[in-house]
């Protein structure tokens, strides 16, 4: 591992103070499940590390609140995903979590880094053996037209394909989640929606914000489609696993049983977290069943392209979108 | 990325203070050891096992306040100020077997032991969470922990046993 200045800064205000003075080439450190693990691998190789993990200006959980949820970018994964408001309320948010790595993992890994989260592209785990776009601009992507089983369908590039991995942002996108961020230029609010970048020709920058901004918190808009809702998430093994395809999918019914609100995004399939609006539009005003389930996976699919490997996962994809509507529909408040 | 020659700089000391097992350590740490090296190579704590190193099989699972980690994955510095306790704080003070231990005995839970250190500290936890209800909440959270024995049959029996025995 790269050497690497650390320093722990008891405030956030410090923390911001300590971003900046370090300069470009610092990370901030939150459970480090992700960070640590690539520098082990010398992916990550920072210059110095900022850590918040003990920010307790972080870790705050507010879902009591009427208008919005609000989560500490430094609550822990295993915490979010047990709240009682969640679990009742917004199912797809809690199962979102409690589906991602295993308790060990939820017990270190924070709701703020987690949306940072790496892809786990073998060719960018790799290393220097391997071409990869994303570690190395320019030196090509191993994965298109090689071993491409796990890579995304959708929102790829001639220069990268690699699937984000992360479940948590997908079920967040879903229900229009911002990200409130702080620097040295002050407060700003990004909306999740306008975090994540698709690869395009810079594969190596993945999201908007600042080497010398921090993630205080997410918020999430209160409302009671957040009943109806499911993370649905296929693993090659039933538990502990990345998704091979994964749907978020939020409903709710009018007294008649028509779909008066749909939500759907997908995750483990794409570049990035991937709302899925011409598969929602297919539902609303309609009555949700099981050919217009079917329907609006396959719209969520329209623009798939599968390379090698990974054809397989458009259809089960398509069959994820459904069954999840199919759950969601289940717990609908009409 | 061009090669980059470090001699100039050396990451700096970091001087970290926690308990493992109930006694206080002092230690000038560099950032990057991990708790699982500190706890092994400096502590001689050999329990907590290294398996895979990136937070992926569990062997190396400790608890943190209480709550169970993977040691591999958690720069040793951020324990300053808390609390670790590992297998070898488990088993009582005349080395007693714990519990959950005798029921990985009883259960035939274990076949090469590599991963059973890791094992005992999750299921702990797992019952202590209040995770232990039914067989498939018990997989559900021991799934962290992997088996390359494949004794999990086993495992689950041991944690299921010892969860009732706890409850009554
Ligand atoms: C074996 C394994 C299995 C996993 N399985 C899953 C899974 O199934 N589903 C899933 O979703 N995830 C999974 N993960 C990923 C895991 O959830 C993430 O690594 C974790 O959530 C990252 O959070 P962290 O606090 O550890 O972040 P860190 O590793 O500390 O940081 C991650 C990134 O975010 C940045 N960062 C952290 N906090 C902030 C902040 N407040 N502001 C700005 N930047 C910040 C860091 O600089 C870094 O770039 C798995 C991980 C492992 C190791
Ligand atoms: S898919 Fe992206 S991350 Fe994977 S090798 Fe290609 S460029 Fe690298």
């Amino acid at each position: 591992m790269h050497p690497f200045a650390y320093t722990a800064p008891a405030t956030l205000a410090d923390a911001l103070r300590a971003l900046s003075a370090a300069g470009p080439g610092t990370k901030v450190l939150a459970g480090g499940t992700t960070l640590y693990d690539l520098m082990k691998l010398d992916i990550e190789t920072p210059s110095s590390v900022v850590d918040v993990h003990a920010l307790r200006e972080l870790t705050g959980i507010d879902t009591g609140g009427p208008g919005e949820l609000s989560f500490g970018a430094g609550a822990l994964m295993a915490d979010v995903a047990e709240d009682p408001v969640l679990l009742s309320d917004y199912p797809a948010l809690a199962e979102s979590l409690a589906k991602a790595a295993s308790q060990q993992l939820r017990n270190m890994a924070t709701v703020g880094g987690n949306l940072l989260q790496r892809t786990r592209c073998a060719y960018f785990r790799g290393g220097p053996a391997f071409p990869c776009n994303k570690r190395r601009p320019g030196s090509g992507c191993g994965a298109i037209g090689g071993l491409d089983r796990g890579h995304a369908l959708l929102g790829g590039s001639d220069a990268c394909i690699a699937t984000y991995p992360g479940d948590w942002a997908v079920a967040l996108l879903a229900f229009d989640a911002v990200v409130d961020v702080a620097g040295p230029r002050g407060e700003r609010t990004i909306a999740l929606a306008d975090l994540h970048l698709e690869p395009g020709v810079s594969p190596d920058r993945e999201h908007t914000l600042e080497w010398d901004e921090l993630i205080v918190r997410i918020r999430v808009p209160a409302t009671p489609t957040g009943r109806g809702s499911t993370y649905h998430k296929i693993r090659d093994r039933e538990s502990y696993a990345f998704a091979l395809a994964a749907a978020a999918a939020a409903v709710a019914l009018d007294d008649r049983g028509g779909v008066a609100d749909c939500r759907i995004a997908l995750g483990g399939v794409a570049t990035r977290p991937w709302r899925c609006r011409a598969a929602e539009r297919e539902l609303i005003g309609g009555v949700l069943d099981e050919h217009s389930a079917r329907r609006a996976g396959e719209a969520a699919f329209a623009g798939a392209r599968p390379g090698t490997y990974n054809a397989f996962r458009v259809e089960l994809g398509i069959r994820t979108v459904a069954e999840a509507l199919r759950i969601a529909g289940e717990r609908a408040v009409r | 990325m061009p090669a980059r020659i470090s001699v100039a700089r050396m990451t700096s000391e970091a001087e970290t203070a926690f308990t493992v097992n109930g006694t206080t350590v002092r230690l000038g740490l560099d950032p990057r050891e991990s708790l699982l090296d500190v706890l092994r190579e400096r502590l001689g704590l050999t329990g907590a096992k290294k398996g895979c190193d990136h937070g992926q099989c569990g062997a190396c699972t400790v608890h943190l306040d209480g709550r169970r980690v993977v040691s591999c994955l958690m720069p040793a510095v951020q324990a300053n100020g808390r609390s670790v306790t590992t297998i070898e704080g488990v088993s009582g003070p005349g080395g007693e077997l714990h519990p959950l231990q005798q029921a990985f005995v009883d259960h035939d839970a274990l076949q090469c032991g590599y991963c059973t250190p890791g094992q005992v500290m999750s299921g702990l936890a797992c019952i202590a969470e209040g995770h232990a209800g039914d067989d498939d909440e018990i997989r559900e959270y021991m799934s962290g922990n992997l088996c390359r024995c494949g004794a999990y049959t086993g495992i689950l029996a041991a944690v299921r046993a010892a969860a009732t025995q706890w409850e009554g």
